[in-house]
């Protein structure tokens, strides 16, 4: 990076000095008469530097580029992670050409046509044929992007497949929330806002049996490798978004308007940490959409595990109504015995009238303070 | 604003020929004529843009140096820097939120296309004045009162609006969820409220000038681009800012009357709100209805401007003037069907997004189409780098730069990873940002000597151009690679994450070429203001022009042309024609004093320049 810098450096020393010499210049010519014929001030001085600033542009370009490369678009972790980057690459490798012929041309056109005394332009204001070539011809490259980038997005976008493993992912102020199906039913159960409160997170519905299983958890997310994850994303408060760059997954989370994504993933954790050298590997969940305060930093971690270490961590995992068993009381007391199911022995379950009360309540949707 | 009284140029001679003498106030503050209301536009503009920049200095520190000391800036921003001189994250975002609406309002749209369409369009079209001098006035003044709820909300304490510049709800909503969504977003929404007042009041003006009040002989085929381009983007204007205006409203009805727009769902600091029913994503379809062809509203009147500039300085006629207008048309519509394009990832059914990427890459190409006749242009000129110049090939250069990683961003599977990164500030920076910066400077450099009656030293302004010029790209070339590392934008430090942890040097040298290039802007400054009272005094037609504006008196009074308005008989971009004398006819000279360089079909043209001298029909002056 230094020695960007003191390329940098040095192109602005020769400027300075150019500008000087010229300031020079002009303070003689203050005294000549100027004559309509006359130079145009620093006529040939400009045309010259469009030149040394396209030679050394291109090798600021070429340079820069290959010096930031290793940290280009991290090492892609999905399967379609992988196609967009080669879309990615494939696009800018296209553009690179009219980028780089065009600028061309405006630099040299500057120095080559510059000011000639008794030289007269060419009147030349039009030619169609000129300009439906390069009317169609950007048509045509455009086609073929919008084509292969159309297909890319509407395979990505597509429905997720059956055999998906949903987890569900809610962001708030400023953390993130994952939230599982369980190892039972491996179902979500139903949700509403409404019923949010400081341990229940995010507003598990204990009226529907498939929430008795479920489970959640603030600072990690696992997923399987190789087996389609369907991420079922929420917002509480204001709007995040579902980052995660390896993967090459951004989803807004809306308040209101549960959005989704599905990806493969199919490196693990582990393959990652050896595929980079790097025993610290870890992939992260950022927020992309600007959320307050402490959005620079709402950050879950994102473990991918292979199938039976997944398997092993879901059975690991308490349950909702494990961790919390007070919310019992929510459950409908036709459901209570299947809520009980998982919970240890020692629990008492608050099988009272007044549970039964408050369970109504909830569902006629109060929220539990 | 002391400024504006700066702007006595002492040498207004007025054309009093058909008013009272004016005193003070109505000269210059309450002033009803164009090209005062067009210099009020360009100096707050300059004011906006040293804060707007500014701003930007200071989180580029942040983002680049990030365990500097900033205690340095504490007799600024006092409360909002640490006691151990840490930038406060709250203010970080209120940083980035002001600097991205300043510059985007309040200098790209009132400062350009308020400066040059106020000045150029009577002028370049043969009016004494605008349509409506009183509206014209009043579009300044609402500006000028958007401009103080503006200024005023940098003092509040709990800072102004931070939401980001697009600042959707429910973030900007809800007071509870951010400090810049008290009182500081309510100035905001007040202020832009009276910003797009403003706009749809100078907007109607220009459009119905541009049409009503051309002189004779000036067929819309005779226009010069810059009017081409002042009338389209006045057209986007009308249409899209009315949207922004309803967007508004409804996000101050959800903010105040308990209304349920853009809220629904809601669970914030213990409590759930009673809003359902409300989408987010509404008002994101109707913000960038508006914002979109924002981009272009900012970006048209700079095109315009270097169509000119480029004809003039390369001494040629523009290269396919028709091509030239057909592509800002073509671009204009477009402007008004891709604004989802910024939507790929909230959730929007993906149907839509493909519908959207497919119109979003067609914007390419008329885009393409203006770089190549630019280059064109410039293909076998006489090419005199005046400042003006130089910012105009600039220009192209950004404008096609900037514009083709758009075709990146333009393609949702790629916008996936993209979206919300550096790399797309990188790109709209260079698109829109630099390259409209770049037509608000040649646009000063050019007409200068015809608003102040002075030259701006000419060295001054290409060392201005090239210190600038390289400092955009050392700043938004590195920005790319940022973005394509993955960084997030509107990040206060990049230290939570190992993927952000890297780079750091880059962001270090953005920073100093961002601070480097807005040093460089200080050149600009001086020359400004000190060739206003102290430049070398301007001859009638400095650049060899041949548009109308040159024909008027060095500085021109009160209807602008002394006598009658002269007629046109020509386009303006005869330079070099064949067979004349000089390599430049303006746009008064009739075809019968050319016999010499005429083609046969302007031979014919000459037995109708009896009946355009005939036409008086739009002199206001010679009506009473």
């Amino acid at each position: 990076m230094y020695y960007i810098i003191a390329l940098v450096a040095l192109v602005f020393v020769v400027l300075t000095g150019v500008v000087i010499s010229r300031l020079q210049d002009v303070i003689k010519s203050v005294k000549k008469e100027e004559s309509e014929d006359a130079e145009p001030s620093g006529n040939k001085v400009n045309g010259a530097l469009f030149i040394i600033v396209l030679v050394l542009g291109t090798i600021a370009i070429v340079w820069s580029y290959l010096h930031a490369r290793e940290f280009f678009l991290p090492e892609a972790s999905s399967v379609h992670g992988r196609r967009t980057d080669d879309l990615f690459w494939f696009s800018m490798g296209i553009l690179t050409i009219p980028f780089a012929v065009v600028n061309f041309l405006i630099f040299f056109f500057a120095w080559k046509y510059q000011y000639k005394k008794d030289h007269r332009a060419s009147f030349y204001p039009d030619n169609h044929k000129l300009e439906l070539i390069w009317t169609i011809i950007p048509a045509i490259v455009m086609a073929l992007l919008v084509f292969t980038g159309w297909k890319a997005w509407s395979d990505i976008t597509s429905e997720a497949p059956r055999d998906a493993e949903v987890i569900e992912i809610t962001g708030k102020q400023f953390n993130w929330i994952v939230r599982y199906g369980g190892v039972n039913d491996n179902k979500l159960g139903n949700y509403n806002y409404k019923l949010i409160d400081a341990q229940n997170e995010v507003g598990i519905d204990l009226s529907d049996e498939n929430s008795f299983d479920d489970f959640q958890n603030p600072t990690e997310m696992h997923i399987p490798v190789g087996r389609p994850v369907l991420l079922k994303i929420r917002a509480r408060d204001v709007l995040h978004s579902v980052f995660i760059p390896h993967m090459r997954v951004k989803m807004d989370a809306v308040p209101g308007m549960p959005t989704k994504f599905w990806f493969v993933a199919d490196k693990t954790t582990a393959d990652m940490q050896a595929e980079l050298n790097d025993p610290n590997f870890k992939y992260e969940i950022a927020c992309t959409e600007i959320c307050g305060q402490g959005h620079f930093s709402m950050k879950i971690n994102l473990v991918v595990d292979d199938e039976a270490s997944y398997k092993k961590w879901c059975s690991e995992q308490q349950t909702f109504l494990q961790t919390y068993p007070e919310y019992l009381a929510k459950v409908p007391d036709n459901l209570k015995a299947k809520a009980m199911k998982g919970l240890p022995e020692t629990t008492e379950a608050p099988a009272d009238s007044s549970a039964t009360a408050s369970a109504a309540g909830v569902s006629a949707g109060s929220s539990i303070r | 604003m002391s400024a504006v009284e700066g702007m006595d140029t002492a040498h207004v001679d007025a054309h009093e020929h058909h008013h009272e003498s004016q005193n003070f106030w109505q000269k210059y503050i309450f002033c009803e004529d164009h090209k005062i209301i067009a210099k009020q536009y360009l100096i707050t503009g300059i004011i906006w843009a040293v804060i707007g920049i500014s701003m930007s200095v200071i989180f580029r520190i942040q983002l680049g140096m990030p365990d500097s000391n900033l205690s340095w800036l504490k007799p600024v921003l006092g409360g909002w820097i640490s006691e151990t001189g840490k930038l406060d994250p709250n203010f970080y975002l209120a940083l980035v939120t002001m600097h991205g609406t300043i510059m985007v309002f309040f200098v790209l749209t009132a400062g350009l296309s308020g400066t040059f369409s106020n000045f150029l369009i009577p002028l370049q079209i043969g009016a004494r004045d605008m349509a409506s001098g009183f509206m014209n006035m009043l579009s300044y003044w609402f500006f000028f009162l958007a401009s103080v709820l503006m200024f005023a909300s940098l003092f509040l304490q709990t800072g102004p609006a931070a939401g980001g510049w697009v600042i959707y709800p429910p973030l900007s909503a809800l007071p509870q969820a951010h400090p810049g969504s008290g009182a500081g977003m309510t100035l905001w929404l007040a202020s832009m409220a009276f910003f797009i007042v403003s706009q749809l009041l100078g907007g109607i003006n220009y459009i119905t000038t541009v049409i009503n009040l051309r002189t004779r002989g000036m067929s819309f085929d005779r226009l010069p681009l810059t009017i081409w381009s002042f009338l389209i983007t006045a057209v986007l204007g009308l249409i899209s800012f009315p949207v922004l205006l309803s967007s508004v409203l409804l996000l101050i009805m959800d903010r105040h009357f308990g209304t349920s727009f853009y809220l629904s769902d809601i669970y914030i600091n213990g409590e759930a709100l009673p809003n359902v029913g409300g989408s987010p994503i509404l008002f994101q379809h109707l913000f960038w209805f508006l914002g979109h062809p924002e981009v272009y509203i900012v970006l048209l009147p700079g095109l315009g401007i270097t169509s000119e500039v480029i004809a003039t300085n390369s001494r040629k006629p523009i290269f396919g003037y028709r091509a030239m207008i057909a592509s800002m048309l073509g671009i204009a519509f477009l402007a008004f069907i891709v604004w989802a394009h910024h939507m790929f990832v909230t959730g929007m059914n993906p149907f839509l997004g493909s519908v959207f990427m497919f119109l979003t890459l067609i914007i390419a190409v008329p885009s393409a189409v203006k770089g190549f006749n630019y280059i064109t242009t410039l293909w076998k000129g006489n090419i005199v780098f005046t400042p003006g110049m130089l910012f105009s090939i600039g220009l192209v250069s950004l404008f096609v730069s900037g514009g083709l990683t758009g075709i990146i961003l333009g393609n949702s599977a790629l916008d996936i990873q993209l979206h919300d990164t550096y790399f797309v500030v990188a790109h709209f920076h260079l698109v829109m940002g630099a390259a409209s910066a770049f037509g608000l400077f040649a646009g000063v450099y050019h007409w200068f000597p015809k608003m102040f009656g002075r030259m701006m030293n000419p060295t001054l302004g290409q060392i201005h151009f090239w210190f600038t010029f390289i400092g955009i790209y050392l700043i938004f070339i590195p920005m790319h690679y940022v973005g394509i590392a993955g960084f997030p934008r509107r990040y206060y430090q990049f230290t939570s994450y190992d993927f952000t942890h890297k780079f750091m040097d880059m962001n270090m040298f953005i920073s100093v070429a961002a601070i480097f290039s807005f040093l460089a802007q200080f050149i600009f400054l001086w020359n400004f203001f000190y060739s206003i009272f102290k430049g070398k005094r301007a001859p009638l037609n400095p650049w060899r022009s041949n548009t109308l504006e040159w024909t008027t008196p060095v500085v021109p009074g009160h209807g602008n042309w002394e006598g009658e308005i002269p007629a046109v008989y020509r386009w303006s971009y005869d330079y070099s024609k064949p067979g004349a004398k000089e390599d430049f006819i303006p746009q008064n000279i009739p075809y019968s004093q050319t016999l010499e360089s005429n083609f046969p079909h302007e031979n014919e043209l000459i037995a109708t320049e009896k009946e355009i001298e005939a036409q008086n029909f739009n002199d206001q002056f010679n009506s009473h």
